[in-house]
């Protein structure tokens, strides 16, 4: 049960950097200038290495011979559960730095109480990625100051994605029925008391990059960790799985 | 237009503690936060480095080509400006590129 309980919950991890990295590596050779265009891909490899962990030890605790690849490239939408916060399109690079900023905060704060985990396996993933993403939050926190205390343009373009992202945030706090026990025998942490930490770091950027105020009662979409997407998650599959459907067991 | 309104900033790499801040190029950037950011995703992703100097581009002046002749040439042909006619005593390593 526990075993089960815990494939799903790193599964679930590994999703979320998968898709988000596959949203950032989009960006290569289109960043809005050459520094950032690398800076972005570094961290989608970053965030796709730990996907890749994730992924591993899923392989590890189902041990049935599947590798992390089969996750990446054989499974269909609906088996996916990721947020939708990672798979939301990069409308401009305002989008971009505000996804990237939420979900690493959260993912920051989320490895800090991770590494305390009963599980050494997830323990060791936590403290490895820990490090990663606490360059990737410099990064984006940086980025959010610069666009929302920059020009008009760029303030006003931060203050649309922060707004529309705003309601994917939710899903980041919400415990799965099946993490309970989990969360009870200290190897996964609660994600209530993850939300607070996010909620007061998250507010004081916004207030030094002079950007509103935000309700985190306000209305939060969900679905994401049971599975049903947006309308995006379909189209980034297509472009990913594309070539080892289309010849499977190719190799290059 | 130029390729970028921000300011180039000259890139120094140190890999080892002791050893030199080596220039390894340079980069774009708004400020020396940023400088500094992209300075370790364009030169220090593979190696490992210790630190990382950026300054601007702006604050160092070099010498051209047609400075050679009159800076660099000189050195060269008088050999009494070079420690060459000293014994190093036995057990003493010596580093001479």
């Amino acid at each position: 049960m526990i075993s089960s309980n815990l494939l799903n919950f790193v599964l679930r991890n590994g999703d979320d950097r998968l898709i988000l990295s596959h949203r950032l590596a989009e960006l290569c050779g289109h960043a809005p200038i050459l520094e950032e265009d690398i800076a972005l891909t570094n961290i989608a490899l970053d965030v796709l290495g730990q996907a890749i962990l994730f992924y591993k030890y899923a392989a590890e605790l189902e041990n049935n011979g599947k590798s992390e690849d089969y996750y990446a490239y054989k499974r269909n939408e609906r088996e996916f559960k990721n947020l939708l916060l990672v798979e939301q399109p990069n409308e401009d690079f305002a989008y971009v730095i505000a996804r990237q900023f939420y979900f690493d905060t959260y993912e920051y704060f989320f490895y800090e109480e991770l590494i305390n985990s009963k599980d050494k396996q997830i323990s060791a993933i936590a403290e490895k990625s820990i490090k990663e993403t606490k360059y990737h939050l410099r990064h984006s926190t940086q980025w959010m100051l610069y666009l929302g205390d920059g020009t008009e343009e760029s303030h006003n373009r931060l203050t649309n994605a922060c707004n529309y992202l705003w309601m994917y945030t939710g899903e980041m706090f919400q415990n799965q029925d099946d993490d309970l026990p989990l969360i009870e025998q200290g190897i996964i942490p609660d994600l209530n008391q993850i939300k607070p930490k996010w909620i007061d770091a998250v507010s004081k950027v916004k207030e030094e990059a002079q950007l509103g105020k935000y309700d985190p009662n306000s209305f939060m979409q969900k679905g994401g960790r049971q599975g049903n997407h947006t309308e995006y998650l379909g189209h980034i599959l297509s472009e990913m799985q594309y070539l080892t459907r289309a010849y499977p067991n190719a190799k290059w | 237009m130029s390729d970028t309104q921000w300011k180039l900033w000259e890139v120094f790499v140190q890999l080892k503690t002791g050893k030199p801040h080596e220039h390894v190029g340079n980069v774009h950037a708004p400020d020396a936060e940023l400088a500094i950011q992209n300075a370790r995703d364009v030169y220090a992703r593979r190696d490992k480095p210790v630190s990382i100097w950026v300054a601007p581009s702006e604050c160092f002046s070099a010498t051209t080509p047609k400075d050679n002749e009159a800076f660099f040439d000189p050195v060269d042909d008088k050999i009494y400006r070079h420690p060459l006619f000293y014994k190093i005593p036995k057990g003493v390593s010596v580093d001479i590129e």
